[in-house]
């Protein structure tokens, strides 16, 4: 292996050998990429590189020292200490290899996708060890519209220092996890110039109905939704037949999007026009559903997808998925047994002709 | 639901539409509600079935809503012990048909389980030997029926007979013909009933199953599983589409597209391969051509053998279209692919427990299926089109002879004042006198005639007295879509509003120009892409589905023919809507949303 392999691999390169080194992010965007699926482009900075980082500078034992003797409920003390060590992991260059690597790995994106210094989204992508939810809780970062190699490195080191947020460090000290054994990968990814994104869920969260599929969707970029700034269109589609079966559409007043002048994604007012329409057409809708649909049946298990219409995309093509994981409030529910044993045979009819379903009144 | 103030009236506070007073007497006394029993009757929750009879009932269509009730009943009560389920009590009303349907008393419920698990588990266990037995009686009963016939009283008695010694004379052969005709056609609606009920029974046990696993599944989902892409219903649609690519392949589609039926069959038939064209047509024909426009049980359906001008017309729609470069054909592989994906996309969504369970449920509906579709080609299009045919050509007889001015003059009468009828002919010509009935009969057909005509003026009310406040009969639900949300959707139809609603009943949403149609007479007048609105559809209006862009029904369950055609062809369709073809002019634009199972009045 050489040493660009150890520290970056293109999503279309990962393997399920190499899922522990990169993380649940880019091992789903690896996965998705092999399968078929439309991904933005990039690749993972690994674990590796993240470990070469503590070794090359002598981060562990710092890290241990500054958190020698916290006591977890003291949360000023752990915020004190958690932001020594993002200030100690940001001033540090890296190491002269890791960086190589992640400048190469660049470089080859945009000679990939023909555009210098083209813009990607940096983000953290968790390991198994780390606080489950904070990926989705948008405890670490994630920055978009990066745009050239400088950037990218000094990106890929804020994630690292991420790790270290108040509320990850308490979380481990609580949990007695070893602050230093838990590890991070970064996502370097193409930046989607999204029209509209959001979030799909191949099951109702409000019910766990597992013949459903909801979508929600705002302008822009999907971080409006995720953080719920906006009240997004809501849309349920009928997960067998693809049918949409209800339109919410609500009042969308600000989009996140990128602004290639300041090199950022900005937020800014939807225009009247556009405020109160739906940001899907009908077949948007369905597209997005049979992308949650396809991803569940790859996973086996309900998925929680986040994706994006590109508008530099001609229609048909432009639907990328940017991240799938596995629904986890329903799908770890044990699933309720019914109430009274099946019905078989002529016993089966006996009981529905005695109790009609079509008896019970709805509500 | 308030339970407290009735939601419907009583049957006894209805009046008779303007000009229609008096129209009791077109009915026998057991369809009426008798005044004696009012107690009774105001007890019992009654719907309008305007699904099978969407229009007054002449005297002498009373017959088959005789016979398909009281075989219905036959055996749901006497031969299967259905335990929840007795008949369904019938009334006319106004000229319209109303149910009841009879539940079995909560006490003997249980003891008639034992009979019914030994009778119909006979005939689940059995299935396709029985039916194919079943064919075999019905076709031979068709034949017998196909060979009856009527000719009127000749001048003298055969000088042979006399001097073979028959000692009869030809009045006999007519009484015959006439009570033959009358009980093969009631042997024919037991035969309709000897598997259907049954069908729906597993097919609802299916359904309630599926339900069960999944509470929000559309009703068209779990039909699409069951539902067969081969019924017979669309062979003669089918045949029309054959013979349409037949006659761009042979070069005679010119000829066939101008001119009367005749005209156009001669100028094919002057063509090079005009033969082969007109074998293929005569082979079509019988049977599948045996296909009424309506539903077999009015004396008014047009059935395309005595109306060629129908398929014709349906040809002339098709040969274009073909020619066009348009698959004028039911994709009927990717229908077939379509429900196996569907099944398996809803099985996998089950527990292993489950998908034991659903697979034996859905072995057993998809073995019963076929039968509920099927049956109607067998009963409805081609039995009781010979029974029409014949009765017609009884009906122009007895014209000839003196008692009407019109062809279906005999319609106006009951089936039980038809039999007086044949006397006054038979003793009339035996003594020598004129008919009596030439001097009664010409005014009171024209009276009935007009009654009838009022009858039609007037929509029917919906329901009648206090709907139970859960629906429970098994075949009430599943055949007509009486639900309790049903009759929440009436109760609130009144309300103002330009918003429909209905079954969901195929999937879909289209916007177009609504084109309301009362009768299959006007089926000309759609054009391609308007949305069909129309109180209640038949299969054989399945070659105006391939233009339409949507339906829309006053009538209809999850099971109805409109539904179950629309699901075929891939059209949105709401049905059960109450009130659709009244609350739509033609010209309207409307959305129909068959996931949602509404119909919006844009402009």
């Amino acid at each position: 292996m050489s040493a660009n392999d150890l520290y970056t691999l293109p999503f279309h390169t990962i393997g399920t050998a190499d899922h522990n080194r990169v993380g649940g992010k880019c091992a789903s965007l690896g996965e998705m990429t092999q399968a078929g699926v439309a991904v933005p482009p990039g690749f993972a900075v690994t674990t590796d590189a993240y470990q070469a980082m503590l070794d090359h500078h002598g981060l562990k034992a710092e890290i241990e020292r500054h958190l020698a003797g916290a006591d977890p409920d003291n949360l000023d003390q752990i915020d004190r200490a958690a932001q020594a060590i993002r200030i100690r992991i940001r001033s540090h260059h890296l190491p002269e290899a890791v960086e190589a690597a992640i400048r190469a790995a660049y470089a080859g994106m945009c000679a990939e996708a023909g555009i210098d210094d083209m813009p990607v989204a940096v983000r953290s992508s968790a390991t198994a060890e780390d606080l489950p939810d904070a990926s989705f809780a948008g405890q670490q970062d994630t920055y978009l519209w990066v745009k050239g190699a400088d950037a990218v490195v000094g990106k890929v080191r804020d994630c690292w220092a991420s790790l270290y947020t108040t509320r990850a460090v308490a979380y481990r000290e609580k949990n007695a996890i070893p602050q230093v054994d838990v590890l991070m990968s970064v996502a370097v990814q193409k930046m989607v110039n999204a029209k509209a994104a959001g979030v799909a869920m191949s099951l109702d969260p409000n019910t766990g109905d597992r013949t459903k599929i909801v979508i929600d969707a705002s302008w822009g970029l999907g971080e409006m939704v995720v953080s719920g700034v906006v009240t997004p269109d809501n849309f349920r589609v009928e997960k067998v037949l693809e049918e949409i079966l209800d339109r919410k559409i609500s009042d969308k007043h600000v989009e996140l999007v990128g602004d290639p002048e300041l090199g950022e994604a900005v937020e800014r007012d939807v225009d009247d026009a556009r405020r109160k329409i739906a940001c899907l057409t009908d077949d948007e809708v369905l597209a997005v559903a049979r992308l949650a649909k396809r991803l569940e049946r790859q996973n086996k298990c309900p998925q929680d997808v986040e994706w994006a219409i590109d508008a530099d995309l001609p229609a048909g093509e432009n639907l990328l998925a940017l991240q799938s994981r596995p629904e986890t409030i329903w799908s770890q529910k044990p699933k309720e047994k019914p109430k009274s044993a099946y019905g078989v045979g002529m016993m089966g009819i006996v009981n529905t002709l005695n109790n009609p379903v079509g008896s019970k009144t709805r509500g | 639901m308030d339970v407290k103030k009735p939601l419907f009236p009583s049957a006894f506070d209805v009046k008779a539409p303007e000009g229609a007073e008096g129209w009791q007497e077109l009915y026998p006394y057991y369809t009426r509600f008798q005044p004696a029993r009012r107690a009774e009757d105001d007890e019992k929750f009654w719907f309008c079935n305007s699904q099978h009879w969407p229009n007054p009932l002449r005297p002498f269509d009373v017959i088959f809503l005789d016979f398909a009730i009281k075989c219905l009943g036959q055996y749901n009560s006497r031969h299967l012990l259905v335990p929840p389920a007795n008949g369904i009590d019938y009334r006319i009303l106004n000229g319209f048909v109303y149910f009841s349907p009879v539940a079995v008393a909560p006490e003997d419920i249980e003891a008639r389980i034992p009979q019914f698990l030994d009778r119909a588990g006979h005939y689940y266990g059995n299935w396709n030997d029985l039916l194919a037995n079943w064919k075999k009686k019905v076709l031979a009963m068709i034949a017998e029926m196909d060979a009856i016939s009527f000719t009127a009283l000749p001048e003298v008695v055969p000088v042979d007979w006399v001097k073979d010694g028959v000692g009869l004379d030809n009045t006999n052969a007519i009484f015959e013909a006439y009570d033959k005709l009358i009980e093969l056609s009631y042997k024919i609606w037991q035969y309709h009933f000897e598997f259907l009920n049954l069908g729906y029974a597993a097919y609802l046990d299916f359904f309630g199953f599926v339900k069960g696993e999944f509470p929000t599944i559309p009703d068209q989902a779990i039909a699409k599983m069951v539902q067969g892409v081969d019924s017979e219903l669309f062979r003669p649609d089918d045949e029309i589409k054959k013979l349409a690519r037949l006659a761009i392949e042979l070069g005679v589609d010119g000829a066939l597209m101008t001119g009367s039926v005749d005209e156009a069959l001669a100028a094919v038939a002057a063509q090079p391969n005009g033969a082969k064209w007109i074998a293929a047509w005569d082979a079509a024909k019988d049977p599948w051509f045996n296909f009424t426009s309506g539903n077999g049980f009015y004396s008014t359906d047009k059935y395309w053998i005595d109306h060629l001008d129908i398929p014709m017309g349906y040809l002339r729609d098709y040969i274009p279209r073909a020619k066009a470069g348009e698959t004028i054909e039911r994709p009927t592989e990717r229908l077939l692919a379509e429900r196996d994906r569907i099944t398996a996309e809803y099985r996998e969504m089950m527990s292993p427990e489950a998908q034991e369970v659903f697979d034996g449920k859905l072995g057993l509906s998809r073995t019963v299926f076929p039968y509920v579709e099927d049956h109607n080609f067998y009963i409805e299009h081609w039995a009781l089109g010979v029974f029409w045919r014949k009765m017609r050509e009884l009906s122009v007889m007895l014209k000839d002879a003196g008692f009407w001015e019109e062809d279906d003059g005999m319609f106006f009468l009951h089936r039980n004042e038809v039999r007086d009828i044949l006397w006054d002919y038979a003793a009339g010509w035996a003594i020598g006198t004129p008919v009596v009935g030439s001097a009664v009969w010409p005014d009171e057909v024209k009276r009935r005639r007009a009654l009838v005509a009022a009858l039609g003026a007037e929509s029917p009310i919906p329901a009648l007295n206090t709907p139970p406040a859960v629906i429970t009969e098994p075949f009430t639900i599943m055949l007509w879509g009486i639900t309790s949300d049903a009759i929440e959707r009436w109760v609130g139809s009144d309300e103002a509003g330009d918003g429909i609603a209905g079954m969901a009943a195929a999937p879909g949403v289209h916007e177009g120009i609504a084109r309301v149609l009362r009768s299959p007479d006007q089926l000309g007048e759609l054009q391609k892409g308007e949305i069909l609105v129309t109180p209640v559809t038949a299969p054989s209006w399945a070659p105006v589905f391939g233009k339409i862009g949507a339906a829309v029904t006053d009538i209809g369950g999850m099971m109805s023919h409109a539904a179950i055609v629309c699901r075929e062809y891939g059209l949105p369709a709401v049905t059960g809507t109450g009130t659709a073809s009244a609350k739509i002019k033609t010209g309207m634009r409307l959305r129909v949303d068959g996931n949602a199972g509404t119909v919006t009045i844009l402009d």
